[in-house]
């Protein structure tokens, strides 16, 4: 069953632009949802870099990604935005009535007046390991996460990588499976320590086994794996029965549907003016990184500036009846009202 | 400066002149060598400007740091020669540094 969702913006990628369009948008009053491939909000600040330093950003001279992220989430706080995480946008469409209607991978459509595009480098996916034809496998025996724990009980599950994610179902999955097995390409885990601890506990109790080296291949017919062919260290080649193969490699970005989505583009990003930061469809508007105008830089501060000009133009499409003052935050009170400081 | 030898996965040569200071990654970008994607621009957090360091420098070049031999885990057909060409920084050193592209990143 599909879930309909009435909306004014949609806007899609929750990274810094996005959440800041929500400011800017709340001061002209227009109520924002938020869709994101992600969990969590902050896009790549929060994904790529939680904890890395960002120098250029205006009046902080350092900031780390997860410190903006806290900050934008403070400052829209104010306009009670909604969000969809952990869903990825499939397709827009326009009705005939001129809005939009906006489908997702978990269901939900959006039937919304505008669509703000605040993509950033495109959507997070999961890395897949350089084994040859392992497509053919995927979805069916292989599989970048785990959505329902009961696929997985009496299989012999290989879980390949080295972080919280493979470490976390390694432990979560080793009382069903029929046989767990972790491999890494070396003796050492970025994983929380406690977990690495539970998993070497489990491996010197022989209720597990751990290996070291690469897979780099798969046996097996109909999408179903029966063994995956397994390089160690010392280049000896081991097969192993395997019947779920789950790689945890991080993720990559992909620009994905967007391009699906009959817009202009140039070399892959969205072509907009520098009025409105309007894509080639009228209501559909695209900022920061995704999109492209003569001098484009990719940088912070540019998205939050595209986000003011935006919101504009974008809420005479909300209220086409309504006239728009332009105000200060430091003078207003309708402004301070509704950032419920006056 | 040093002269940096960048051997793209097709065997195609790119050589250039990088400043002392700067990244193997940067310089990469910068001469739009292929294979070199950087998606994090140089904060050691994707994995995607991972090159082989010829053996004749790895000991020149050096080990990764713990944080980059994490980021490594993320890497395609890691090696032992294996480096994220972000963490390379130029030195005088390195003047005929030669890095081999992997096929693929990420």
């Amino acid at each position: 069953m599909s879930e309909t969702i009435e909306a004014d913006v949609v806007i899609v990628g929750a990274g810094p632009v996005g959440l800041f369009a929500v400011f800017e948008l709340g001061l002209l009053d227009v109520r924002c949802h938020l869709i994101d491939i992600l969990d969590k909000p902050g896009g790549q600040c929060a994904e790529l870099y939680p904890e890395k330093p960002i120098y250029d950003i205006p009046a902080f001279p350092i900031i780390t990604g997860d410190g903006l992220t806290e900050n934008l989430m403070a400052q829209i706080k104010p306009f009670d935005p909604t969000f969809h995480l952990g869903e990825q946008v499939n397709g827009i469409e326009r009705l005939e009535d001129g809005s939009f209607r906006v489908t997702t991978d978990a269901d939900k459509v959006f039937l919304t007046k505008v669509v703000v595009i605040a993509a950033g480098g495109g959507s997070f996916q999961p890395k897949r390991p350089p084994v040859p034809s392992i497509e053919d496998f995927e979805g069916k025996s292989v599989f970048y996460s785990v959505r329902k724990m009961e696929a997985f009980r009496d299989h012999d599950i290989l879980i390949v990588g080295g972080g919280d994610s493979a470490l976390d179902w390694t432990l979560n999955l080793q009382p069903i499976a029929r046989s767990v097995t972790l491999m890494h390409r070396r003796d050492a885990f970025r994983a929380a320590p406690d977990s690495v601890n539970k998993m070497r506990a489990l491996v010197e109790a022989g209720e597990m086994k751990l290996m070291f080296g690469q897979v780099t291949g798969l046996e097996g017919a109909d999408g179903q794996i029966t063994h995956a062919v397994i390089a160690d260290n010392d280049d000896n080649e081991h097969k192993l029965p395997t019947t779920r193969l789950l790689p945890f490699f991080g993720l990559t970005m992909k620009l994905g549907p967007i391009a699906n989505w009959g817009l202009n583009l140039h070399e892959n990003l969205i072509k907009v003016d520098t009025e409105k930061f309007q894509t080639s469809e009228p209501g559909i508007f695209s900022i920061g990184d995704i999109n492209w105008y003569p001098g484009k830089l990719k940088l912070i501060l540019s998205g939050f500036h595209e986000a003011a000009l935006m919101a504009q133009a974008a809420s005479r499409i909300v209220f086409p009846d309504k006239k728009i003052l332009f105000q200060y935050t430091t003078s207003s009170t309708s402004l301070q009202k509704k950032l419920g400081v006056a | 400066m040093a002269k940096i030898t960048y051997i793209a996965f097709d065997g195609t040569p790119y050589e250039i002149e990088a400043r002392d200071g700067s990244t193997v990654m940067e310089n990469a970008v910068r001469n739009a060598v292929p294979g070199i994607e950087a998606e994090c621009g140089g904060a050691c957090a994707c994995a995607t400007c991972h090159v082989y360091v010829d053996e004749a420098w790895v000991a020149i070049t050096g080990e990764p740091e713990a944080m980059e031999e994490d980021m490594l885990d993320f890497a395609q057909d890691v090696q032992p020669n294996s480096r994220l060409s972000c963490q390379i920084r130029v030195k005088p050193e390195l003047d005929g540094l030669i890095v081999r592209i992997p096929e693929r990143q990420g």
